[in-house]
């Protein structure tokens, strides 16, 4: 092992896991924070911190040059970018490397070649994974689009080839519709991106969210089976699984082989994960995008693996070979994970970044909670609000819900007001627990009033 | 004088967008419900809304300053 001091460049509940994998590993850490997040637990249990910047992650954790200055300064042989902020930053990645430390993720070349949709595609393409049929890269010419559409079939999709987060997607119905929306897409991307490049894909009705998580370490590359994230609320999961359920097993072998490919075509080294729409009706997948780093939900894979994702991230980006085969990753029972935001879901999702009161978590055997919180903690305004997550594992898909259920009543976070009341709703929802969700199911189901039916209107 | 309060903790923002013109100037005819400004919690903007009528009296947050809930961010006159 190379690494001997790491740098963690990020912060939350991701800084605190980090932390522990680099101390399993007898690693030396140092942590990374802002001015707003002087007291976080990672910051606690790290054994060495470094103030990069004030509260604005503009100015802290986003802030490349002050970043890598301070990793350089604090004697760090290598930087763990975590999630969110300059995680899939190519920049970030070569900024590292040329001040002579390991970047733990792939290659800024990678990274750069998945952070661009058209590029990603053409890649996946490439390595013989299923896209959405549309436009072969971007098109500007808007005759050609009108034949793109006319060929894979209306609706279909236009989007920005930069940028990210839903903005500058039109869906057109008709060849009208292409012809007005096609020009407003190529403005409010050129706007919001400064690039009028657009893109046309095939609508999938009801699609699932179906990502395959993915190591690789430069040469060969494993997959650890996949997640179901198809509950989503303004494109933002909010329970996630694995594995995937009701999912044919040939298609499954399927959707994780080409994950592979795609991996070792693009000499991946680190954490990945493929993601995928699924056309359950159809039972065909399209490729959407690769994210190069570690994510949120990767505590659901390490459940049914057994695996420590973040400790392998760090031993790959340190040189070592996998130190795995995919024969010896095996799918044990079925574990789900539920997002626990700092916001209130009867009040439209309000952030509550209130102090943390009394502290009952539910841990013990197959529940775990990743956090960052202690008593008397005050949650800062000024990040995401998401404040830990729950993940339980069971033999079953419906002993796990039941598990969660469980443990969402026991569950105690005084002081906040927090997502907790939409995850027991959801684990009582009879879609939820047969399985007829998809990306498009949780906001319609919002807007219904099913939470506050739920979650003690009658009280 | 009134006192508009930041209804969250949060980063204080006094315009729509950095490229905009401040939402409300001194000596400005307020009405109650306009937006004097925003204040980004968590990745989300709140508008903060005057709760009277009056003439704007100024800015008491700077654009951008980190402000807790009940910070006066503007006054009324």
């Amino acid at each position: 092992m190379s690494i001997q001091r790491l740098f963690i460049a990020n912060r939350g509940e991701i800084a605190v896991r980090i932390v522990r994998a680099a101390k399993s590993l007898g690693i030396h850490t140092i942590q990374a924070h802002s001015e707003a997040d002087a007291d976080m637990l990672a910051v606690r249990m790290a054994d060495e911190a470094v103030c990069i910047g004030p509260a604005q992650a503009a100015k802290s954790y986003l802030d490349v040059d002050a970043v890598v200055q301070a990793a350089k300064e604090a004697g760090a042989d290598a930087v763990h970018p975590g999630y969110g902020f300059l995680a899939e930053s190519p920049k970030f990645a070569r900024a590292i490397e040329d001040a002579g430390m390991i970047f733990v993720g792939p290659s800024a070349d990678t990274i750069q070649s998945m952070g661009d949709k058209v590029s990603a595609r053409q890649v996946a393409d490439t390595a013989g994974v299923p896209v959405v049929p549309g436009s072969d890269g971007r098109v500007d010419d808007m005759d050609e689009a009108a034949r793109i559409a006319e060929r894979i079939g209306y609706p279909v999709m236009i989007k920005a080839s930069a940028g990210g987060g839903g903005r500058g997607i039109r869906i057109a119905e008709t060849a009208d519709e292409l012809a007005k929306f096609a020009p407003q897409a190529r403005q409010e991307a050129q706007a919001a991106f400064g690039d009028g490049g657009i893109y046309i894909e095939k609508v999938i009705r009801e699609p699932r969210h179906i990502e395959v998580q993915i190591m690789g370490d430069g040469k060969r590359a494993v997959h650890c089976f996949e997640r179901e994230c198809s509950l989503q609320r303004r494109r933002q999961k909010v329970w996630e699984e694995a594995p995937a359920f009701k999912l044919p097993e040939a298609t499954r072998q399927a959707m994780c082989n080409a994950a592979v490919d795609l991996a070792e075509a693009v000499e991946y080294r680190g954490a990945g994960t493929v993601e995928y729409l699924y056309d359950a009706k159809a039972d065909k997948f399209y490729f959407i995008e690769m994210n190069t780093r570690i994510q949120v939900e990767h505590p659901v894979t390490e459940m049914i693996t057994g695996l420590d994702l973040v400790a392998l991230m760090i031993r790959v980006a340190g040189g070592e070979a996998l130190p795995v085969t995919q024969d010896d990753i095996k799918l044990n029972g079925h574990a789900i994970e539920v997002r626990l935001n700092a916001e209130d879901p009867l009040k439209k999702f309000m952030p509550f970044p209130g102090v943390v009161g009394k502290l009952d978590l539910p841990e013990s055997d197959g529940i775990r909670v990743d956090h960052f919180l202690y008593e008397g903690y005050q949650i800062p305004p000024f990040y995401d609000s998401l404040i830990g997550k729950l993940i339980v594992h069971a033999d079953t898909r419906e002993a796990a819900i039941e598990k969660m259920a469980g443990a969402l009543d026991t569950i105690e976070i005084g002081g906040l007001k927090t997502t907790i009341p939409l995850h027991k709703a959801l684990a009582q929802s009879a879609d939820v627990r047969a399985g007829r969700i998809h990306t498009q199911w949780l906001e319609p189901w919002l807007d219904a009033g099913n939470l506050e039916g739920q979650t003690g209107g009658a009280s | 004088m009134a006192d508009i309060q930041s209804p969250v903790p949060g980063t204080f923002y006094q315009k729509p967008s950095p490229e905009d013109a401040p939402f409300k100037t001194d000596g400005d005819a307020v009405k109650t419900g306009d937006t004097i400004g925003l204040v980004e919690v968590m990745k989300s903007f709140i508008e903060v809304l005057a709760e009277a009528d009056g003439t704007f009296g100024g800015y008491s947050a700077d654009n951008e300053a980190a402000v807790s809930a009940g910070d006066v961010l503007a006054t009324l006159k």
